[in-house]
């Protein structure tokens, strides 16, 4: 087998219960790929995210993740409301992405003291470290949260949403990050998302779920697509 | 000065201290979590699901803390659970129990013994409550709760912080939250009967509340309640003696003096 396979779906129908919202779905991601899933609200991208995760299992079908979960995959998720007030400074809240490496140690060690510097670094945050979360801006907390993401794994970023709420100069820095990080890194990225000129932009592959059926390839294949044509071409 | 040096001979007194500091040391510390998570009302809900429990203990002569300790804890992961699974009809039904649970006790007690000052000392605490095997029982379990805190310290960030990335690197977020719920349910027990039922739950969300306003780092605000919480505790012990107030209720304005203070001096 493809030893760059970092997550493989296969004939895999996703949903809870017995109502299954996306299904049969096939598609893989390797080391070093950038794909954007789209599609309409409740169409199941966030199902999709949570079978990726290993929090969902699959109805039927599998999703292999031939590396260990923990420790390869970071993820990004959406901003809840109970970080908006809460009082942590940026290097604590960067580390907490060490949280489930460690044994019952109560001391991070310094090597991890210095791989969150690292990612601060790359990030751009590393100014801000002991600034409190709460007092950035959109922008500057989602590119905190990414340095915690790569805290936690280094093989496979999963961003939910990452640019919903930022004002347009943020968002293409943070597409700016993603796109370093991925190339200069080698990092794959799976990002859900509603910026369509972006996903087409920035991403090799689209895998769009919408509610009759999936279409999953590169960009270009996506645009002579009949759910492409439909939902790319509008732009 | 010799009232307060006079204070300290009675051994009532010293058993209060002990047990009160220890107590409000791991309110604090548990509601900083507790309150950062939305969940000061379950805290609340305890509190008088742990005088119901207390009554009925009391009524049909069983211990009073072997008898309310499980039932409380149960009680506490009960509570978790509505609060996690419906948002919408959390806080109500938080509501309801802690009213059932307050009523099944005052009945259960009239029924019995009657309305005595016992009741009202459950109520609203007593500083003569405090036995010699409370103390023992008290110290021990304040010892596990603040070894716990200490040893999942990172992990209980993490957790309070952002449940779905806790999730998503392997974190056994329910596990933590169930630890979170069990401590507490063992803190409002223990303090209940100094403190009273209807004011435990302040020590467990003024301090956090105090020390937000203050600091902005998570360890700092954590290490600032647990501090806050003891001084406003002696404080209100000692200043109890001297105007002769219940010790509950003179804890509670301290600790609304300190929130006022920090208010005022805070940035936010």
């Amino acid at each position: 087998m493809d030893k760059d396979i970092l997550l493989a779906c296969r004939d895999a129908s996703l949903g809870y219960e017995h109502r299954a919202l996306v299904e049969h779905l096939s598609f893989t991601v390797r080391a070093g790929d950038y794909l954007c899933v789209v599609g309409e609200n409740g169409s199941g991208k966030s199902t999709l995210l949570k079978s990726l995760l290993g929090l969902l299992a699959p109805l039927s079908g599998t999703i292999d993740c031939p590396v260990q979960r923990a420790g390869a995959i970071g993820y990004l998720p959406q901003q809840t409301s109970a970080q908006r007030d809460f009082p942590a400074t940026v290097s604590e809240v960067v580390l907490s992405g060490f949280a489930n490496k460690r044994g019952l140690r109560f001391f991070y060690s310094a090597a991890e003291k210095s791989a969150a510097l690292m990612n601060m670094g790359k990030l751009g945050v590393l100014e801000l470290q002991s600034r409190c979360y709460r007092e950035l801006s959109g922008g500057q907390q989602q590119r905190v949260l990414l340095a915690r993401a790569l805290c936690a794994a280094d093989r496979l970023l999963i961003l939910d949403e990452p640019v919903t709420g930022l004002d347009p100069a943020a968002a293409q820095d943070l597409y700016k990050t993603l796109r370093y990080l991925n190339e200069k890194e080698g990092m794959a990225v799976v990002m859900v998302t509603h910026d369509m000129p972006n996903a087409l932009r920035e991403a090799r592959a689209i895998l769009h779920i919408g509610r009759d059926g999936w279409f999953f390839g590169t960009v270009a294949e996506y645009l002579a697509s009949p759910a492409g044509k439909r939902f790319g071409g509008a732009q | 000065m010799s009232l307060l040096l006079e204070m300290f001979t009675y051994p009532f007194i010293l058993r209060a201290f002990a047990v009160g500091i220890l107590v409000s040391l791991c309110a604090a510390l548990l509601g900083v979590p507790l309150v950062l998570k939305r969940y000061s009302m379950i805290g609340d809900g305890l509190s008088h699901v742990s005088f119901g429990a207390l009554a009925v203990a009391i009524a049909c002569g069983f211990a009073p803390l072997a008898f309310s300790v499980p039932v409380v804890v149960a009680s506490a992961f009960l509570l978790l659970r509505i609060a996690e699974k419906s948002r919408i009809g959390a806080d109500a039904a938080i509501a309801v129990l802690s009213a059932s649970a307050l009523a099944i006790g005052i009945v259960v007690t009239s029924l019995t013994t009657g309305m005595t000052t016992d009741v009202d000392s459950y109520m609203f605490g007593s500083i003569l409550a405090m036995s010699r095997g409370d103390v023992v029982l008290s110290v021990t379990l304040a010892a596990a709760v603040l070894a716990l805190f200490l040893l999942f310290y990172h992990r209980l960030f993490a957790v309070t912080f952002d449940e779905g990335f806790s999730r998503a690197t392997g974190v056994k977020v329910d596990a933590y939250n169930s630890l979170l719920a069990l401590l507490t349910a063992l803190t409002v027990v223990l303090g209940m009967r100094m403190m009273g039922a209807m004011l435990i739950s302040s020590l467990i969300i003024f301090p956090a509340l105090s020390a937000m306003r203050i600091f902005k780092s998570f360890r700092a605000v954590v290490l600032c309640a647990g501090a806050l919480s003891v001084a406003c505790f002696c404080a209100g012990l000692v200043a109890s003696y001297l105007i002769s107030t219940p010790v509950g209720a003179s804890v509670v304005i301290c600790n609304l003096l300190v929130f006022l203070l920090c208010c005022l001096t805070g940035r936010r």
